[in-house]
């Protein structure tokens, strides 16, 4: 493992660690009166009705589904650009066929209403 | 070396817990949030494997997209918050017995392999191998079928999903 | 090199030479002392934040035509350290029925997605974080931590408005990742490499001027990542109570905050060292100071710009966002990577200037074509952006006019 990705790993936990200390910190200098007021939920003034769930709405889910999709093509093609210089004319259209195959899926998806609403 | 090792040891450690906790914690929100936990542990083994660009790319597919994803699906169904029941089903003697015999098998393979009892040589980092990743992606004799085929797979998934997940619009109210 | 020219290489020099006369061999010591930097770095940033918040107030207080902060202390300098020594002192009032880990993890989250995004930046020819050679996608990598803490606060807040304004943040955040991963992927074409430095050793010529729409392109997505406006309607008021903040109270409140603060500037960072050149100027290699003196001019006024958005256009509803974003934003990264792709290979043995005044021509022809051509020919048609719910909009009034009638 190069050095590199040690001083990453020792980044992380201290930026990580960082506001858990300053959160730990501010908690020990609050004050701590709970009571029952302020512990319930803020649902506008109102007491809560009904249990804590959410209306089932297939739009999240499938605008998730659709950014995956995407997330991949692009990943796909990063390392595609950075051995650019290798690639010949012939390279560069079968990236852009991979591309265009799916730019064909992004106008099904929109033909189709799955950006509606969200 | 040694912090190779020792890397390796707890990253280890810390994804075979996660991946218990994942099948055994009864709230399935729960078991969403400990995959996160040993999917980030897998990215620090690309890193070890000196493949930081599968490391990145760990955390933006699995973590990013696909956990995200998990968590929509978990949070979109009703008994996200409740319990389940009990975790075991009547089937889990059988399945316990299947896994004694999968753990036997590769311990035994393992033990066999001369490499398992000697350090491990550090694979030399070539200095581009994303460029090499790149080339051969779209070598006609390397992976470019491959690499074709998988978008056609993509757009399978994305067609499948949309056409399973779109409302039937007669008569529904808008939002 | 002396003290002058470079600061920080000096410093670090003379700190490893002084743990190496303590008899610990070079190496060893060089690597002690840059991790000590990295670990400081993080302090560093949060230090910072203070004075962006201060400067974002008085200039969002210029454009709506008042002084902004200016009594606590001359100029209102103080008036973020006064406002810090508040949040720490509130009560972190715990609602019933939370889930203990994931809302104490989710504003630790947030601000360490952000703060890990600053150990890529190349501040100076000779100083930055790490150099690794992915570290383009290392940003969005971290930045998908960020989001993550958000489904964090969201569900263990046990308030279904929290989940639900958890829910719709989440969606605009990874709907702009697209684009955003798109376009950034421009820039690592031009320069043949994932890393941060080498983007910025690529850029004699500033990235801006080769690809302006991938710039384009890349600054509005970063403002819709980072939640602010026209894009904050996660946390506006008028919208579902506080957001998915709602239950959060204390420093863990303030740490949300302090992280989109933070975010904001870190995105101008990342802007430009990959569009504007990063630390490119005249002399930037002998006097790298003078390479962190650009950067940080060139990033100040992008952040500015950012600023200047926010306090001036109104808010888009949450299905304008996301229709933004995949019927336009996405089409046109698209368009604009495959045409630099195609540009870049066709032109490859071109002299420089002819190279790079294709790839601006293309980029005005694509953007012309969308926004005078498309335009127009979509409104001629009567094809709205959001077509199928005028048209559901239009079913609905119709049903309820003929039961009415009936």
């Amino acid at each position: 493992m190069t050095i590199s990705w040690l001083y990453i790993g020792i980044f992380l936990v201290v930026s990580l660690g960082l506001p858990a200390v300053a959160i730990i910190l501010a908690g020990i200098l609050a004050p701590k009166k709970p009571s029952l007021e302020k512990s319930m939920i803020y649902e506008c003034g109102v007491e809560t009705h009904g249990e804590t769930w959410v209306q089932f709405k297939a739009q999240y889910y499938l605008i998730g589904l659709v950014f995956l999709i995407f997330d991949i093509e692009t990943v796909f093609l990063y390392p595609w650009a950075v051995a650019f210089d290798r690639l010949g004319v012939f390279a560069v259209l079968e990236g852009l066929l991979f591309i265009g195959i799916l730019a064909g899926g992004l106008v099904y998806a929109w033909k189709k209403g799955a950006f509606e609403w969200v | 070396m040694i912090l190779d090792q020792v890397i390796f040891l707890i990253t280890a450690l810390v994804i075979i817990i996660a991946a218990i906790l994942v099948v055994s914690v009864p709230k399935m929100i729960h078991a969403a949030l400990w995959l996160i936990l040993a999917l980030a542990g897998i990215a620090v083994l690309f890193v070890l494997l000196q493949a930081s660009f599968f490391a990145v790319v760990q955390v933006i597919v699995y973590i990013g997209a696909i956990a995200v994803l998990v968590i929509f699906a978990v949070m979109l169904t009703r008994k996200a918050m409740q319990d389940d029941g009990p975790q075991l089903n009547r089937y889990s003697v059988l399945a316990a017995a299947v896994c004694l015999m999968l753990f036997v098998v590769l311990t035994g393979m393992l033990l066999s392999w001369d490499g398992a009892s000697s350090l491990p040589v550090n694979p030399a980092v070539h200095p581009d191998t994303i460029i090499n990743l790149g080339e051969s992606l779209t070598n006609p004799q390397g992976y470019l079928l491959p690499f074709e085929v998988a978008s056609i797979l993509l757009l399978a998934a994305l067609v499948g999903a949309i056409f399973i997940g779109r409302e039937h619009r007669a008569g529904k109210e808008e939002e | 090199m002396n003290f002058l020219s470079d600061p920080v290489t000096f410093i670090g020099n003379w700190l490893t030479g002084l743990v190496a006369n303590l008899g610990i061999p070079k190496e060893t010591a060089s690597a002690w002392v840059t991790g000590v930097a990295v670990g400081i770095l993080p302090l560093l940033a949060m230090l910072w934040v203070l004075v962006l918040i201060w400067y974002e107030r008085k200039v969002i207080g210029r454009l709506q035509d008042r002084p902004g902060p200016n009594r606590v202390g001359p100029f209102g300098l103080i008036q973020p350290v006064a406002d810090m020594l508040k949040i720490f002192i509130k009560e972190h009032i715990l609602p019933a029925g939370i889930d203990r880990i994931p809302y104490n993890l989710a504003p630790i989250l947030a601000v360490g997605g952000v703060l890990g995004m600053w150990i890529v930046v190349p501040f100076s020819a000779t100083v930055h974080g790490v150099d690794i050679n992915v570290g383009a996608l290392y940003v969005i990598a971290v930045g998908a931590i960020g989001t993550l803490g958000i489904i964090f606060a969201g569900y263990s807040s046990n308030n279904k408005y929290a989940l639900l304004a958890a829910f719709r943040v989440v969606a605009q955040l990874i709907s702009y990742e697209i684009p955003m991963v798109l376009a950034l992927l421009v820039p690592v074409l031009l320069a043949r490499s994932m890393g941060m430095n080498s983007i910025v050793q690529a850029q004699p010529v500033w990235f801006i001027l080769i690809a302006p729409l991938a710039a384009l392109l890349f600054f509005i997505s970063s403002i819709a990542e980072v939640g602010r406006s026209p894009f904050d309607l996660a946390e506006a008021e008028s919208e579902i109570v506080a957001g998915f903040n709602t239950e959060y109270s204390g420093l863990k409140f303030g740490m949300f905050y302090v992280g989109e603060f933070l975010h904001a500037f870190t995105n101008s960072l990342i802007f430009t060292a990959l569009f504007l050149g990063g630390w490119q100027g005249p002399g930037a290699e002998q006097f790298p100071i003078l390479g962190f003196i650009y950067f940080f001019l060139k990033t100040v006024v992008v952040h500015f710009l950012g600023i200047a958005i926010r306090g001036s256009m109104p808010r888009f509803r949450i299905d304008q966002v996301m229709q933004l974003n995949w019927k336009l934003f996405t089409p046109i990264a698209l368009a604009a990577f495959s045409s630099a792709a195609l540009v870049e290979k066709l032109a490859t043995n071109w002299a420089d200037a002819a190279r790079i005044g294709i790839h601006f021509l293309v980029n005005m022809i694509i953007l012309g074509v969308v926004v005078l051509i498309g335009g127009r020919v979509f409104r001629a048609r009567g094809i709205r952006l959001d077509a199928l719910a005028q048209r559901n909009r239009a079913a609905v009034k119709f049903s309820m006019e003929k039961s009415h009638d009936s």
